[in-house]
């Protein structure tokens, strides 16, 4: 007969009760959200009145984890950028050619005199005037490589180098260029989430997506060009030794160099070695101070080997000019008036107060290893979101009332008992997505509604197979058993394939797709779930308690 | 007293016009293949690459003043339109604009949507920009093949775990009416030129997880009746079984259009399109599941032979949880 153990009862109520215990923080959602601020601002910046009393607004045995708005909802700032990882592989030649016209040097008696040539910016070209000691040179330029540092190219060494007649050409080795996109990437995503948590935005979303490409998702911000500029597209911050200055970028800059105009300067260019000194990503620390004319400077300290060859630069080049570069534009370019050693020093320009506060922010986060590209921006605004908000609340209730009123005018008592479960249904999934910390789209809207239409499908399947069966002149108990017994094969098959495809669409797709996948595969599984055990759990208890002879359905 | 939407106990005959209704629905297949073909899909920034523009202001919206103000900046095709809907506030006068992608650029260009945003504020001073969306062409390709891999996996997902369960003839029929279902809906689309972008893939997708769900409720009683009835002919147990399902098709076609009807009407305009693919995809599908999937299993014929009781049932995975 309809027996159900009490162990059973129990596990039933209890994930009820759990499921509905994690949704309760969503609706005073408010107030929640306040509470998590304050607790996150006491931790960071220590307790305030003000803050103590937002964070006893909700109590702290109380579960607090809140459904994530998306964007479309809050509204705020998406972007998804490309990391231009080439761009890495020159300035690796940039740096390389000092070090490789250092090596040849002493091999001028074999190899003669050496001489950079133009070629593509992911390769060295060096042209030597003896092509009989090409031999050697390839030999001395293969000294320079050294074992690639990753786990797939083990083994490897980073630089390939060929002599064809005169001609030394030195490239990346495939191997290197995996390994350094991977590096790429990676520190651009790691100095983007810093850029960003330094202005201190609420749950921005930074994730890698596919080889080369970062989405990053900011609510709240008013425009995506404004997170263009927190990010930072090209600053870049390189020492440079300066060759000459001029008053026209169509100069001829020569082989190995390039014109720069200045930050502050109308009409000043500077000539400028490409190859850099010593590059921001050397850099430790910088902070917004004073110059002893007390106006507004930025002091930085780079790390032991960015101070190394700061220091021997200097050294060797007191009485020489040297420039300051930021996003290819020259800040400043003082002359080095003594040797500095420690590797601190001091940048001076006409900066206002709040440029050097910005520029330090920005060195101290650390420049992009590359350029980034934007392939889709997205800007919400927050009017848009609360609009879609509203609409899709009162789209949600009535949708959830019609199909309320529905049911009791189909199945009468038994109807009452599938809205209890559509009602808790609509509360897991809710505590679901509390729980995992999904995020919460106009579709995923959407989702729950269309769960609400079919979530009562699970109990119409044996709710029509009990009257089924009631027609067939079985007993009540008797026809409520194989009601539930029969229907479950469609059930769960119909699930399992609506479920396949709430998978694909969340495996491939992103942003609000996504979030209609995840409510929607929440939702069959709150609805299975109801409609096997909690539906059932109710009309067990109904029975029990009435044992009536004849029930109608 | 009950609500009941179809009579107890009905008899009705579903396969007295079969072949009226396969051709019917192979006719509308090839008239939406012929006008996705000829007509093409309306696709929005996602599937083609461009901005699009939502914009709000107090003043009614001029088409012809936005259109001259942005013609001046030569941005190439700019579609301009102004956008109803019951949810909005007495001045809450809402325009999309949308602009194609430019010749040779990967990335979006912050500078044309700036410039775009000043001209239009020239026209309409209070205008506020609610939203701004861009896609770079390079991505625009890779979402519409994503979002076919994902309609064609899902398809074939089905296909393989249908044919677990049931048997193949099951799983032809079965992704006949997806194939039904998705095919007319990009047909209705393409006819009535609405906006295609990822959220109507997303739609999509469901319309194949719903007809489908549609679908299986029928065969699993197929399946039963088959052992029921072995002397009735197949043609008589599939009508006897989608006569006893029929009532549950209606009642969950119904709740599921209720709560689709009132998000259609008042869920905004930003997800109406999204809406109304399911809302044509659950009518379809209710359809198909009977006059296509049914159809197509009566034509394929089922293996009828009981007396292997071991081999009934498809193959081994056929019954696990019954």
């Amino acid at each position: 007969m309809l027996q159900i153990d009490l162990w059973k009862r129990i596990v039933i109520w209890g994930v009820v009760a759990l499921g509905l215990l994690m949704a309760l923080p969503n609706a005073f959602y408010t107030r929640v959200e306040g509470h998590n601020d304050a607790l996150a601002e006491i931790e960071a910046m220590g307790a305030t009145d003000a803050r103590e009393e937002a964070a006893a607004a909700w109590p702290g045995f109380m579960p607090s984890g809140l459904v994530n708005l998306g964007l479309d909802l809050r509204g705020g700032a998406h972007l998804l950028a490309e990391v231009q990882v080439d761009d890495v592989y020159e300035a690796r030649m940039e740096a390389l050619w000092p070090e490789l016209r250092d090596a040849l040097r002493p091999e001028r008696a074999t190899i003669g005199t050496i001489r950079l040539q133009p070629s593509d910016p992911d390769e060295l070209v060096v042209r030597i005037s003896e092509p009989d000691g090409i031999a050697r040179a390839v030999e001395v330029a293969r000294g320079l490589a050294r074992p690639v540092t990753s786990l797939t190219g083990a083994g490897a060494q980073d630089l390939e180098v060929a002599g064809e007649g005169d001609l030394l050409r030195v490239t990346l080795s495939e191997a290197e260029r995996l390994a350094t996109d991977e590096r790429t990437v990676r520190q651009s995503l790691e100095i983007i989430r810093r850029r960003i948590d330094e202005v201190g935005t609420r749950e921005p979303t930074i994730q890698r997506q596919g080889s080369d490409r970062i989405l990053i998702q900011v609510p709240g911000i008013g425009s995506a060009a404004e997170l263009k500029e927190i990010i930072g597209t090209t600053a870049q911050l390189t020492f440079q030794p300066v060759v000459g200055r001029g008053a026209s970028a169509e100069d001829n800059a020569g082989v190995g160099n390039e014109i720069l105009p200045s930050l502050d300067e109308e009409g000043v260019y500077y000539t400028l070695e490409t190859a850099p000194v010593v590059t921001g990503e050397e850099l430790v620390d910088a902070q917004p101070s004073f110059d002893q004319n007390g106006r507004p400077a930025v002091s930085f300290r780079f790390n032991p080997s960015g101070a190394r060859k700061f220091g021997d630069y200097t050294a060797e080049n007191i009485g020489n000019p040297f420039a300051i570069v930021l996003d290819d534009e020259v800040i400043s370019a003082p002359v080095i008036q003594s040797h500095i050693p420690g590797g601190s020093g001091i940048i001076t320009g006409n900066f206002t107060v709040e440029e050097s506060t910005q520029l330090a922010v920005l060195l101290r986060a650390g420049a992009l290893p590359a350029e980034l590209i934007f392939l889709e921006e997205r800007t919400i605004g927050p009017e848009l979101g609360a609009d879609s908000i509203v609409a899709g609340q009162i789209a949600t209730i009535v949708a959830f009332v019609a199909v309320l009123v529905f049911m009791v005018l189909s199945y009468g008592l038994f109807g009452v008992f599938a809205n209890v479960a559509l009602i808790i249904n609509i509360g897991l999934i809710f505590g679901l997505l509390s729980t995992i910390g999904a995020t919460l789209t106009l579709p995923g809207i959407a989702g729950i509604v269309l769960t609400v239409g079919m979530a009562v499908d699970a109990n119409v399947l044996v709710f029509e197979r009990i009257r089924e069966e009631l027609r067939g002149g079985k007993g009540p108990a008797r026809a409520i058993e194989l009601g539930y017994e029969k229907a479950l094969s469609a059930i769960v098959d119909a699930n399992i394939t609506t479920f396949i495809t709430a998978v694909i669409l969340f495996a491939m797709g992103s942003g609000p797709v996504r979030g209609f996948a995840i409510t929607l595969g929440l939702g069959i599984m709150t609805s299975v779930f109801t409609a096997i055990f909690v539906t059932r759990l109710m009309i067990v208890l109904w029975f029990e308690r009435r044992r009536p002879k004849t029930i109608e359905v | 007293m009950r609500l009941r939407l179809v009579p107890q106990n009905t008899t009705w005959d579903f396969f007295s016009r079969s072949r009226l209704w396969l051709g019917i629905s192979a006719l509308l297949m090839v008239v939406a293949f012929v006008s996705f073909i000829l007509q093409g899909l309306n696709y929005g920034i996602d599937f083609r690459g461009g901005t699009t523009i939502r914009t709000e202001s107090a003043q009614p919206v001029d088409v012809g003043a936005y259109r001259d103000a942005l013609q001046t900046l030569n941005l190439g095709d700019v579609t301009i339109s102004e956008v109803f809907d019951p949810t909005f506030g007495p001045d809450q006068n809402v325009a999309m604009i949308r602009i194609q992608a430019q010749e040779g650029q990967e990335s979006v260009s912050a500078e044309i949507i700036a410039s775009a945003q000043e001209a239009l504020t020239t026209v309409a001073p209070d205008i506020q920009f609610v939203s701004v969306e861009s896609v770079g062409p390079k991505v625009s390709g890779e979402l519409i093949q994503t979002a076919a891999i994902a309609v064609l996996l899902a398809i074939g997902a089905v296909l393989i775990y249908i044919w677990l369960r049931f048997e193949w003839q099951f799983a032809l029929g079965a992704v006949a009416a997806l194939v039904h279902d998705v095919l007319l809906t990009i047909g209705i689309f393409s006819e009535l030129q609405i906006k295609f972008d990822l959220a109507i893939i997303a739609a999509l997708l469901t319309i194949v997880g719903y007809s489908l769900n549609d679908t299986v409720v029928v065969f699993d009683r197929v399946r039963e009746n088959l052992r029921k009835y072995k002397k009735k002919d197949l043609k008589e147990v599939l009508n006897i079984s989608i006569n006893e399902t029929l009532s549950r098709t209606m009642m969950t076609s119904v709740t599921t259009l209720i709560a689709l009807v009132s998000l259609f009407v008042l869920g905004g305009d930003v997800i109406r399109g999204f809406v109304f693919a399911m809302i044509w995809g659950v009518i379809i599908g209710t359809y198909s599941s009977i006059f296509v999937a049914s159809a197509i299993l009566l034509w394929l014929g089922v293996k009828r032979d009981w007396s292997k009781p071991d081999q009934t049932q498809g193959n081994q995975f056929a019954n696990v949880d019954a």
